[in-house]
């Protein structure tokens, strides 16, 4: 009996010149079953589904590759945890026990590291947004403040003085560098001489020291040699303040926007191939700051920033196959419990779909949705995949950079987010969402009644 | 002439009115006397004509394409080594080289030997960069500029004239003659290939094209030019005569030797009527005139694959001026059961050459 | 109503290939199954016997298979789209 041939649902697939070859598009269709040496489906039997699932060791490794390719080329480095890419608080104490400070850029997440147990002078505070009053506490508690415009040095000035402070502040830059969109939106330019300007400005005024320079290029920047061009630019406008002006920085803090494996719609050449390795990045930085025209004495400390390219492959998010469709021009659409609701990334990104036991049949050309009732809910398309049975799992990945902090309450709660440990425990780090958690602020004025 | 008996594979079958290179590879390489082994065609089609073309491969396989990455490339490779064991592979596409640079070593491995550029040089030479070469060696290049948005264009318009090439990362080049032409590219080019996207100023002048072979320390293994006498209506070579003017080969020799290049390169380059060749393109493969270099005398593949063996080879003699190819397209007539065997199992593979494998 | 499918040119490695118009198609094991049976005017019932005996089985809904593949079928033109099965 079991000479019999297992049985797939049939298909019949035409030849389509450009589109007939087997070989083609389909990366990683060989199952993956375990996250970590953890069992996805008894993960899910405990957690649920759709469920987050993080990686200690993916985290902390990465994050000692990074600090270490960097030290081997700048002799102060610093790294600081980006809250928004991911501040759910466990994973926020994997980076700070590892010697991370951490990065903040509104009085939230300036209260979040601090919650953590980060002392206030090692938060680095960033952002368009800061309140008078968290601006004080920072201030006041010798965190790294970067100054974002004209208004809010003027802001900053009259806080300071009002408080008795001889406070100590960074300015954020930005500039032109490479073929990368110019994020001239945030902090002074450095090519027009805005940002000249405002250490004048500032040391006019006398209230004010100057600290440090920031400058968060963008993101996912492929190319590292942007990197190499930007802290050269930098580097060279530290040198004439410390030629002209006197001013010995304290840090050179140049943000994040390492790309990490995931892949861009734009993209036509895979992830492994183009994404920068953290050596190629340290190096592109290293050889600029070389430049420096500074005793070994004053060397400012390098901060970075670095949150998708620390976290992204450190995240999978494990979703169930609701149901199988055929769409009215014969295309495959397979709808799965988790959407856009919980990936925001994937408006930017082809995630990797992998089923986790073994499928059978025919790849062909198919269309992911989500489970909320609106057309938009697409994770995505034309993905190579097998035919994928009612119930069984699939891991989208990476997904570890935004897609918590982004995923919203919309027409479903939020599922759990757990993390695998070293030694393969495996503990909740936030527990799945009910009605009481999405209710929890909500109020009835009484005329409206019971 | 000593024999030179290897299994060689090639790659870009597709020998369409835009013709992938590996038809006259594998031609080049077949009528040289000296060699007497086998050619493995590797094509990413089932209608990829140089599978179907008789008597030049003995065994076609079908490889992933270069979007589903390296490892599926390797591990397909892997499969096609168990079953016929390649010795030199010859890859002609500009959009395959990424999986296989600096990956000399797991190849080997595997037994298969390659002659290819340094991921370093083959990123020096990537059209976003070339403008290095004016400044770092001298290298006559048009200004470019490489954009990752399109709003850079409009001002990039008032200070370039028009017209001005827009050209994708991989391939593709349009001459536009305003900014909504450049602008239409632009989005054209990037959906194609995505970002960034190459805005070249136009050189006038007329083109000439060079194929040839760096020896991977700066020397210059072989060089043909060549002038291309018509054109197809996407501008590809449909016609052509080798020509020898000694400042184009010395813009490839200079080419060559401050890439360090290794292996095949094509150089695409204009005569500007004031200010001589400038260098328009390093196309990091043999170029599908190929076949060229071996009608005049100067067989390059030959070469190539005979350095990836590891074997010494004798200087090249010069290419003969004045050779003349004269693309021609002819229907091949393919067997249903040819159709089925790629399509169904993805290879043509004949038994007599499992036997010798 | 199964004139094209009698033309139908079905090779043993799924290769199948329709002289009427000329397309090439891969089938699969099942499917090739399915072809033959409905060309035989097999009805539903025997064409979801065939293949629950034919095969080893893992819970699919095979009667959900057998109709959707005859969509599939009407889809290519093979088939018209009055033909049901009986």
């Amino acid at each position: 009996m079991s000479s019999r041939p297992v049985y797939e649902t049939p298909s019949l697939q035409r030849h389509r010149s450009g589109t007939m070859n087997k070989m083609g598009g389909i990366p990683a269709l060989r199952p993956v079953s375990h996250i970590e040496g953890v069992d996805v489906e008894e993960l899910v039997e405990k957690y649920s589904s759709p469920l987050f699932v993080y990686s200690e060791r993916s985290i902390v490794d990465r994050y000692v590759q990074l600090r270490d390719q960097l030290e081997r080329r700048w002799p102060k480095v610093q790294l600081a945890w980006s809250y928004k890419t991911c501040y759910l608080d466990a994973i926020c104490r994997i980076y700070h026990r590892e010697g991370s400070w951490a990065e903040a850029v509104s009085d939230m997440e300036v209260e979040k590291a601090l919650r953590n147990g980060v002392p206030m002078d090692h938060i680095i505070f960033n952002g368009p947004h800061k309140t008078d009053p968290s601006l004080l506490a920072a201030l006041r508690g010798g965190a790294k403040v970067n100054l974002d415009n004209f208004d809010e040095m003027a802001r900053v000035e009259k806080l300071s003085e009002g408080a008795g402070l001889e406070a100590s502040v960074g300015l954020r830059l930005n500039l032109a560098a490479g073929s990368i969109p110019r994020w001239d939106r945030f902090g002074f330019n450095l090519d027009s001489g805005q940002a000249w300007d405002a250490v004048r400005r500032m040391l006019g005024a006398g209230k004010l020291r100057l600290a440090g320079l920031h400058c968060h290029l963008g993101t996912f920047i492929l190319d590292t040699a942007v990197y190499g061009e930007a802290t050269k630019k930098i580097v060279a406008f530290a040198n004439r303040l410390k030629k002209e002006l006197g001013i010995v920085l304290e840090y050179i803090d140049l943000g994040g926007g390492f790309a990490s494996k995931a892949r861009l719609k734009s993209s036509y050449l895979p992830p492994e191939e183009i994404t920068p390795s953290a050596s190629q990045y340290a190096e592109a930085i290293g050889d600029a700051l070389s430049e420096l025209d500074y005793s070994p004495d004053q060397l400012p400390m390098l901060f970075l920033e670095t949150g998708r390219g620390l976290i992204d492959e450190a995240g999978t998010l494990i979703a169930t196959v609701l149901a199988n469709k055929r769409l009215a021009d014969g295309r495959r659409a397979v709808v799965l419990d988790a959407g856009v609701n919980l990936l925001y990334t994937s408006t930017w990104y082809r995630h990797d779909v992998v089923p986790t036991a073994p499928t059978s049949g025919a790849p062909e050309p198919t269309i992911l949705f989500g489970p909320l009732c609106m057309n938009i809910d697409v994770v995505g398309e034309n993905l190579m995949l097998p035919p994928l049975e009612v119930g069984s799992r699939v891991l989208i990945r990476p997904v570890g950079a935004y897609n918590v902090t982004q995923s919203m309450q919309f027409i479903h709660l939020r599922p759990a987010v757990v993390l695998v440990g070293q030694n393969g425990q495996v503990g909740v780090i936030r527990r799945a969402e009910t009605l009481e958690d999405l209710t929890i602020g909500e109020q009835v004025p009484e005329w409206i009644g019971r | 002439m000593k024999p030179f008996s290897a299994r060689v594979a090639v790659t870009g079958l597709n020998a369409t009115d835009n013709p992938g290179p590996g038809v006259a590879v594998a031609r080049a390489l077949r009528e040289d006397p000296a060699f007497n082994g086998q050619i493995i065609g590797l094509a990413y089609d089932v209608m990829d004509p140089g599978i179907y073309h008789s008597g030049l491969f003995d065994a076609c396989f079908l490889i992933p394409y270069p979007s589903a990455g390296r490892e599926a490339l390797f591990e397909r490779l892997a499969y096609i080594q168990d079953l016929v064991g390649i010795d030199v592979l010859i890859p002609n596409l500009d959009s395959e080289l990424p999986a296989l640079l600096d990956q000399e070593h797991r190849l080997e491995a595997m037994g298969i030997r390659t002659f290819l550029p340094s991921r370093e040089a083959y990123d020096r030479r990537t059209k976003a960069r070339l403008d290095e070469l004016r400044e770092q060696h001298g290298v006559a290049v048009p200004r470019s500029e490489t954009l990752s948005e399109v709003a850079p264009l409009y001002a990039l318009a008032g200070k370039f004239n028009f017209p001005l090439a827009v050209k994708g990362v991989f391939y593709g080049a349009e001459i536009c003659h305003s900014l909504d032409e450049a602008v239409a590219a632009f989005y054209k080019a990037a959906a194609t290939w995505g970002l960034p996207i190459i805005v070249q100023e136009f050189v006038p002048g007329e083109e000439f094209n060079v194929c040839a072979v760096g020896d991977g320390e700066g020397g210059l293994v072989g060089a043909v030019a060549m002038k291309k006498l018509v054109l197809t209506d996407k501008g590809k070579g449909w016609a052509g005569v080798t020509i020898q003017d000694p400042r184009l080969t010395a813009l490839a020799a200079r080419v060559v030797a401050a890439l360090k290049w290794r292996g095949p390169c094509e150089i695409e380059a204009k005569l500007h009527p004031k200010k001589g060749y400038q260098l328009l393109e390093v196309n990091p493969r043999f170029p599908a005139w190929c076949y060229l270099t071996a009608g005049a005398g100067q067989n390059q593949i030959s070469a190539v694959a005979q350095m990836a063996a590891g074997e010494k080879i004798d200087p090249l003699p010069l290419a003969r001026v004045g050779t003349t190819f004269i693309r021609i397209s002819l229907d091949q007539i393919v067997e249903l059961t040819q159709l089925e065997a790629i399509s169904t199992r993805g290879e043509i593979l004949p038994e007599a050459l499992l036997e010798t494998a | 109503m199964r004139e094209q499918l009698q033309h139908l040119a079905i090779s043993p490695s799924g290769f199948v290939f329709d002289p009427m118009t000329g397309a090439t198609f891969t089938a699969n094991r099942s499917a090739m199954v399915l072809l033959e049976g409905i060309r035989d005017g097999k009805s539903l019932e025997e064409l979801t016997n065939t293949l629950e005996k034919g095969f080893e089985q893992r819970g699919a809904d095979l009667r959900r298979d057998v109709l959707e593949f005859v969509r599939s079928l009407q889809d290519e033109g093979m088939l018209p789209r009055e033909f049901e099965l009986e």
